[in-house]
């Protein structure tokens, strides 16, 4: 690791105007260290200053429940998250993600923040001596190499899929996340702080060099929603997910009133697969039902070299959501 | 270089670090507490796993500066007066170790589950354990090693 300086800070306006001091991103905020660590040990990331995120004292911490919803404050750990009783209850889908996301000594210190901004796990983007697009080289080297892992919507330039188990959890709840930069602070929908990388933008979100991020708001669901979030992984535990489903689903009288479903492992950003949603509304909850969304969902996946077998899966996980949340027993 | 004062097993600690210093070598190089190891460095086996403010980390993605101000336990702490702690002479009992390299990070990430949850099932000890891999033996001998310590104090 480079060495670097060591920063506290003590207020939001001073740390906004810290990260945004200079462009070339060599300061950066640190929060649980889980991810930004492991890049700055392999020399992917070199800040020349680090802002210690969690001992700035205005920065949100913890789970608190509003009107309809709640809200999760950035720093925030998976841990907490996971074991919130009032949030296993209302959002059982995100304490679920939770629980399958990374390991127990992880989620003590990670944190919901940095969880929902961490870097993709391409092997190509996590080499140090691979200079890929998404670093600002020319070309990425997993579209026509080893791109098992990658994904099957919204690739290209980058086919990075984004790790987090949290943010499909997240977006399908429709959650918004509050934003401070030295200008103030802003509201965006998780939908729209998540965006493809792009040539003048190459990271998976919208958030700018000086802005942070405060708190994560969910809104209410009605009463009778049921959701879950279900994950493959190359093994029983412990990975990243190969592809993951957050769904849920609102009964009435075996027909479907409401459904959202998000697919992870398949894409540079966590994916809504609206059409299929709509599909859902209106239709009998039956194995037929089912099977024909699971197709649905997937009919625009594009494959690359190596990665047909997420289709199936994740058509089998589509599958396999919505009949346990509509299981009667 | 940057002052971090902390307490490690009891004992108040005052040191100059270089911000870029890992915890897990604070505490082996600087403290010379080398019962802590590491192996992957990437914080992904849990050999390196220490208790910071009452929870289980992995010190090899942690920044000596991070646990500024922090109480810190390792496998040093553990035993008093040269008797082993339960869950220590749980793993002597049941033969939770082969090698040994992973044990003291076992140990660690265990005592805190069974601290926890007092009543953990062998699922829990299980889902508890996830983020410490061991390569000699088989992870049975090390659940049972958990399941004796739970059993004795829970019941
Ligand atoms: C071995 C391993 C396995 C893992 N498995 C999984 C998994 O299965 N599922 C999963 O979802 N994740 C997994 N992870 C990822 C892990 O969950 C993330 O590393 C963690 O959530 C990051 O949180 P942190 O607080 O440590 O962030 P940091 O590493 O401190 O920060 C990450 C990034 O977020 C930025 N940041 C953090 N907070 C803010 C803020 N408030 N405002 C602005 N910027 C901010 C930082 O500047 C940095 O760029 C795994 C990680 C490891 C190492
Ligand atoms: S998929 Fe993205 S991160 Fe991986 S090599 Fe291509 S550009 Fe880089
Ligand atoms: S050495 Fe820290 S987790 Fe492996
Ligand atoms: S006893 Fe050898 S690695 Fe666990």
């Amino acid at each position: 690791m480079r060495p670097f300086d060591y920063v506290r800070t003590t207020t939001l306006d001073e740390t906004c105007q810290l990260l945004g001091q200079d462009g070339d991103s060599s300061v950066r905020a640190l929060a649980g260290g889980t991810d930004l660590l492991t890049l700055m040990k392999k020399e992917i990331s070199v800040p020349t200053q680090l802002i210690d995120l969690k001992r700035l004292p205005d920065l949100p911490s913890g789970i608190t429940s509003t009107a309809q919803g709640m809200t999760i404050g950035t720093l925030t750990t998976m841990t907490e998250i996971e074991t919130n009783v009032q949030l296993q209850e209302k959002y059982p889908l995100l304490a679920e993600a939770a629980a399958v996301a990374a390991t127990p000594q992880l989620r003590n210190m990670a944190t919901i923040g940095g969880n929902l901004l961490q870097r993709p796990r391409c092997w190509y983007y996590r080499n140090q001596l691979v200079n890929c697009w998404l670093k600002g080289g020319d070309e990425c080297q997993a579209q026509d190499g080893e791109n098992q892992l990658h994904a099957l919507f919204g690739g290209g330039p980058c086919y990075a899929v984004h790790p987090s188990d949290l943010a499909p959890a997240l977006l399908a709840l429709e959650a918004t996340v509050q934003l401070r930069g030295p200008g103030g602070e802003r509201m965006v929908p998780l939908a729209e702080f998540y965006a493809l990388p792009e040539e003048k933008r190459r990271q998976e979100t919208q958030l700018e060099k000086d802005e942070l991020l405060l708190n994560i708001h969910l809104p209410g669901l009605p009463a009778g929603t049921r959701s879950t979030y279900l994950k493959a992984m190359d093994r029983k535990v412990w990975a990243f997910a190969l592809v993951g489903v957050a769904a849920i689903v609102r009964l009435e009288e075996q027909k479907i009133v409401d459904a959202r479903l998000v697919l992870s492992g398949v894409a540079p950003i966590p994916w809504r697969v609206t059409a299929a949603e709509q599909a859902l509304v209106g239709a009998t909850a039956n194995e037929a039902t089912f099977a024909e969304i699971a197709e649905f969902a997937l009919a625009d996946a594009q494959s690359l070299s190596h990665n047909a077998y997420k289709i199936t899966l994740a058509k089998s996980l589509v599958r396999r959501a919505l009949t346990m949340l509509t299981d009667e027993g | 270089m940057t002052q971090v004062s902390l307490t490690v097993n009891g004992s108040p600690v005052t040191r100059e670090v270089e911000p870029r210093l890992l915890l897990v070598d604070f505490l082996r190089d600087t403290l010379g507490l080398t019962g802590t190891n590491i192996a992957c460095d990437t914080s992904q086996c849990g050999a390196c796993t220490i208790h910071m403010d009452g929870m289980a980390v992995k010190s090899c993605t942690v920044l000596a500066v991070q646990a500024d101000g922090s109480t810190l336990t390792t496998i040093e702490g553990l035993a008093t007066n040269g008797v082993l702690n339960p869950m220590q002479q749980a793993f002597w009992d049941q033969h939770g170790l082969q090698c040994g390299f992973c044990t003291p990070g076992m140990i660690m990430a265990a005592t805190k589950l069974v601290e926890n949850n007092p009543h953990i099932t062998e699922a829990e000890i299980r889902h508890g354990l996830e983020g410490n891999m061991c390569r000699c033996t088989g992870y049975q001998n090390i659940v049972n090693a958990v399941a004796q310590v739970a059993a004795g104090k829970g019941g």
